[in-house]
């Protein structure tokens, strides 16, 4: 118990922000780049490599006076479906959402079809989500699947 | 939206009497296939791969139609070999022609110019992805040559693995109640998700290695592929089973009488050439049915019949 309230003393040391958690350690980055965390002036926190009671080990990532909109939160769950995003407000977990995919995935992934039309035209990659929980995608253009272990971001 | 702006880039989207009705227009077409309907329109085939046959066949069902074709057949001629995007392409061809028929190697290509063109567009082929047209004149062959689309044995012999033309009939026929029999080598097996595809759809389906007289004796329609070397990752394998999906004449002797051949063309040596004096071998006919139904398909994609 008294480790978990630590944690969450953690979590609560931010006054206002995000808290974006339960992201495997090897997403973290991934994370990073498609929130285009490196283009803000906020202060963050990025932790990595942390043990975990639900996995093997994760990262953490705090983002002072930035909330995120469901389409930035849906891109996320591509990569890591069970992300878990806390909105801080005085020093308050006001929210906690778990991160659910769209239905369609626009421009984030790549599709990994060699041959693929997405892959030689400068247009944007469409996706049709086909399995919320095991993320599957499907390419609007040649149909081909891509499953979550398969993902590659553009 | 593909239907929205009348082009034809897969079937997936058509419903049994899209399916239909396509295919009786194409009957009146066969009825009587020279018309003036597109008398002043003008029609673009883009062929960034070449298809001679597919082509042709396009081409002369424009000029029986009255229309005027301009285009090209191999993309190494066009601005594309300098590193033009598809999209420049379709739209500057867009501003001379009413329709642009396309084949190109990259998959998904036909679809991304149904989106940004500003004219219908029919797929005549995009990669190992869709070639409705092909689908829609070996579903033509069946209704001619049996009657009915309904209730047929449809038995699918040779590459079921990569074979384009077999995996659309299983989506297409799906309206149809078909029994389908897949019969290939171990390497080239129906993937599993075209077996799931037939399970969720309720399409009955028997899986063989063997290719002889016993399991083709109640065949309707006997649906021939080729074998491609270059499919094979196991050489061995590939000297093994090459000769055992070859069509005689003399496998033909007990089958069904209304049985008809088909084949997608070209054929290298996996109907020997003794089956062709055979009244059940039909893949000349079916690819002249190919003339009809795209004079139907073209009409259609232009909202003229």
């Amino acid at each position: 118990m008294g480790k978990t309230e630590k944690k969450e003393l953690l979590v609560a040391a931010l006054e206002n922000g995000t808290v974006i958690d339960h992201i495997p350690s090897d997403k973290v980055f991934d994370v990073v780049s498609l929130l285009g965390l490196t283009h803000l002036d906020n202060p963050i926190t990025i932790g990595a490599n942390l043990r975990s009671r639900k996995m093997e080990s994760k990262g953490i990532i705090k983002i002072a006076d930035r909330y995120f909109t469901e389409e930035e939160c849906g891109k996320l769950s591509v990569i890591a479906p069970n992300i878990v995003m806390s909105i801080i407000r005085d020093y308050e977990v006001v929210e906690k959402k778990a991160i659910t995919l769209p239905d369609e995935v626009h421009g984030i992934v790549r599709c990994g079809n060699p041959k693929c039309i997405t892959n030689h035209e400068p247009m944007q990659t469409v996706f049709h989500v086909v399995d919320k929980n095991a993320v599957t995608l499907r390419c609007r253009y040649c149909g081909k699947d891509v499953l979550q272990k398969d993902i590659k971001l553009l | 939206m593909d239907q929205d702006n009348r082009s034809l880039i897969s079937l997936e989207g058509l419903g049994r009497e899209d399916i239909l009705s396509l295919l009786e227009k194409a009957a009146g077409f066969e009825a009587q296939p020279n018309r003036k309907i597109l008398d002043g329109k003008v029609v673009a085939t883009l062929f960034f791969e070449p298809s001679t046959r597919t082509r042709l066949s396009f081409e002369t069902a424009v000029n029986r139609l009255g229309g005027r074709v301009i285009g090209f057949s191999d993309a190494a001629t066009t601005s594309s070999s300098k590193g033009e995007t598809l999209k420049d392409t379709i739209m500057m061809v867009s501003n001379y022609a009413d329709l642009i028929i396309m084949r190109h190697f990259l998959e998904g290509a036909a679809k991304y110019a149904s989106e940004v063109s500003p004219v219908p567009i029919i797929n005549a082929g995009d990669g190992a992805n869709q070639h409705p047209s092909q689908t829609m004149l070996d579903l033509y062959s069946m209704l001619k040559t049996q009657g009915r689309l309904d209730d047929l044995n449809i038995y699918l012999v040779g590459d079921l693995k990569y074979g384009r033309t077999v995996h659309s009939m299983l989506t297409a026929m799906r309206f149809f109640n078909p029994t389908f029999h897949f019969i290939s080598p171990e390497e080239l097996k129906m993937p599993s998700e075209y077996k799931e595809f037939c399970r969720i759809n309720g399409i009955r389906f028997q899986e063989h290695s063997e290719f002889n007289e016993d399991v083709i004796a109640d065949a309707d329609i006997l649906y021939m592929t080729r074998v491609q070397r270059e499919r094979f990752t196991d050489l061995m394998e590939y000297e093994r089973v090459k000769d055992m999906y070859i069509l005689k004449n003399d496998m033909l002797r007990s089958t069904r009488p209304n049985l008809r051949i088909l084949h997608p063309l070209p054929r290298v040596n996996e109907i020997a050439q003794d089956v062709d004096s055979n009244p059940k071998a039909y893949y000349f006919q079916q690819a002249k049915n190919g003339l009809y139904v795209r004079e139907a398909l073209i009409c259609n994609a232009l909202n003229l019949i």
